[in-house]
């Protein structure tokens, strides 16, 4: 493999930090002024790149041909795959922060920049194939996004998100980090393909130290249970588009890289670490449902909410085989929708002189006052909680019946149960906005940006989305496909 | 005879340190974002060790690699609790609750 086709293969990588590097320039010359046109650049650069990984994910892109300098990367289908929801959601957030932040003062031509080398390390995690490049990515996202939750620098609930971000960013970062130096020790190489023949005969008591802390620290970047305490805080306190962000982008990013993992790295000890797995699963589901139903706060409510179907994503992962990683991704595009959309709404909930509103009373009426908006969210609560019609009931039933198949019928049962206490919540904002006495808080205006993403949103995850199935399906299916190859 | 069991030994002394220095530490945020240094000082000692240990320079880049992006993580930490000291006047541990959690 020459450097010629190596490059040929970052492409989207190369037009993403270029894009980045060139507006950080004009960022730094024409000021605050020009946030709202480097916005629309820094969408022009996802979007170009979105285009450039397309052809790989619908060829089903895969073998050593997709390998670059010599075994670091690999732009396979299931790496374009997570790019093709981590491009468009980030697409999606730099469309709806600059009426955000320009309310508020506080739209900065950083923004854009941040949010494309957040978008290019997340780029860089799920095509990583060794340990080294999947450590620079996943700092390249985490440092841009400390900076995003602290981006409101006025609001003191901002910067205390950034701070325990940051924290507890760094902490995982550090977990994370030990792990593999401990995996690099004891197998003697950095290469996903190296670690993996080399665990093949079994795992020393170093490299199962080096397993564990490395799914831990991995555990933190996709908030699964036990390590999820800084999600309802940071999603709380840091700017309303900020943490749509953190919601889909970095977790689709998180979870493919986990999945590579633990399916390519450490393939050959499915037993040593789906113990782990299990746990993690039923816990989030758990947490996150147990969790959110004390919640009064919307953007709280949203993170059990993610830490919950963040443990939906990891009984797909459980299942280690092609169908459960096809379930995955399956789950996470729905996902990105309910969440995209979900963060969308609550941004478009503004009192009379456009301050956002946040409190669960707020939406009390909310289909008298803005029906439009109250059936839009009505349409994700359900979702979200699986209800069948709606289509976040089929990325349930595709792990469900992944897990089924891989004989964890336990793990789905209760899975499944789980997410009935679940739906608890989701159905009483439902009722909150349909049968309470409107709060008469909730008036503003929306503009028609937010309104065409929110009708994206909503008509994806309605039954039209059923019509997606066929070709999510087999994307998905061809991008899991991929990462079995070296089986 | 120093072997490499001892640089293991070291290295997850120190990671364990850092660790309780998070977590034990009631003060300070600068004391946080030291005792994350430590932890990544601990990671870079084993990367070292194991790197001579196996005669592969790869522990050694990486190591090279952790050393950039630990500078860019202390930059940024700093730079967070600078805005975060402006707008409440202490970096104290106990100060950091107006989030409920």
């Amino acid at each position: 493999m020459d450097s010629v086709a190596s490059l040929q293969l970052v492409i989207p990588e190369i037009v993403l930090s270029l894009a980045g590097l060139a507006l950080l320039l004009v960022a730094a010359w024409a000021g605050d002024k020009a946030s709202r046109a480097i916005s629309v650049a820094a969408c022009v650069a996802l979007g170009a790149a979105f285009f450039l990984v397309a052809p790989s994910v619908c060829a089903g892109a895969a073998g050593p041909d997709t390998s670059a300098f010599f075994g670091q990367f690999r732009a396979d289908a299931f790496a374009g795959f997570a790019k093709l929801m981590i491009f468009a959601a980030s697409g999606a957030v730099l469309v709806i922060a600059p009426t955000y932040f320009e309310r508020l003062g506080a739209m900065r031509a950083e923004f854009p920049v941040l949010v494309l080398f957040a978008a290019l390390g997340m780029s860089v995690m799920v095509s990583a194939t060794d340990l080294m490049t999947l450590y620079i990515g996943l700092e390249l996202n985490s440092l841009s996004a400390y900076v995003l939750a602290a981006f409101l620098r006025s609001d003191s609930r901002s910067a205390e998100a950034g701070l325990k971000y940051f924290v507890l960013g760094a902490l995982a970062s550090g977990i994370l980090l030990f792990g593999m130096s401990l995996t690099y020790g004891f197998a003697g190489t950095t290469s996903f393909a190296g670690i993996r023949a080399s665990l093949d005969g079994g795992l020393s008591m170093g490299a199962l130290f080096g397993l564990v802390f490395v799914l831990a620290g991995l555990a933190f970047k996709i908030s699964a249970v036990p390590f999820h305490m800084w999600t309802p805080d940071v999603y709380e306190g840091a700017p309303t588009p900020v943490t749509a962000f953190f919601a889909s982008a970095p977790k689709v990013a998180a979870l493919a890289l986990t999945a590579r993992v633990s399916l390519d790295a450490f393939g050959t000890e499915v037993d040593a670490w789906r113990q782990i797995v299990i746990f993690a699963a039923l816990a989030s589901i758990v947490v996150g449902a147990l969790g959110a139903i004390g919640q009064s706060n919307i953007k709280r409510l949203l993170a059990y909410s993610s830490i919950n179907n963040v443990g939906f994503i990891l009984i797909g992962l459980a299942c280690a085989t092609q169908a459960g990683a096809s379930a995955m991704l399956v789950y996470l595009a729905i996902y990105v929708a309910m969440t995209i959309g979900s963060f969308v709404a609550v941004l478009m909930l503004k009192d009379e002189n456009g301050a956002p509103l946040e409190a669960i009373s707020d939406l009390a009426g909310l289909s008298r006052t803005r029906p439009a908006l109250a059936w839009a969210l009505m349409a994700l609560m359900f979702s979200l909680a699986g209800i069948p019609p709606l289509f976040g009931f089929w990325g349930k039933f595709v792990v469900f019946q992944a897990a089924v198949e891989a004989d964890l019928i336990v793990l789905a049962a209760i899975g499944i149960a789980a997410s009935v206490i679940g739906a608890f919540y989701y159905i009483k904002i439902v009722k909150v906005m349909f049968f309470d006495e409107p709060a008469g808080t909730a008036h503003g205006k929306s503009d028609w940006a937010h309104w065409v993403l929110l009708a994206i949103c909503a008509a994806a995850v309605s039954p039209l989305g059923y019509l997606l199935n066929q070709v999510l399906g087999s994307l998905a299916d061809g991008a899991a496909a991929t990462l079995f190859l070296t089986a | 005879m120093i072997g490499i069991e001892h640089y293991v030994v070291v290295s997850s002394i120190l990671f364990v340190l850092g660790v309780l220095g998070i977590f034990l530490n009631r003060k300070n945020v600068i004391v946080i974002l030291m005792a994350i240094e430590l932890i990544l000082l601990a990671v870079n000692i084993n990367l070292v060790a194991f790197s001579a240990f196996l005669g592969d320079l790869t522990g050694q880049i990486f190591a090279m690699f952790v050393l950039t992006v630990a500078a860019g993580e202390a930059a940024i930490g700093l730079a967070i609790l600078v805005i975060y000291f402006r707008g409440r006047g202490t970096i104290a541990v106990d100060s950091v609750d107006h989030l409920k959690g």
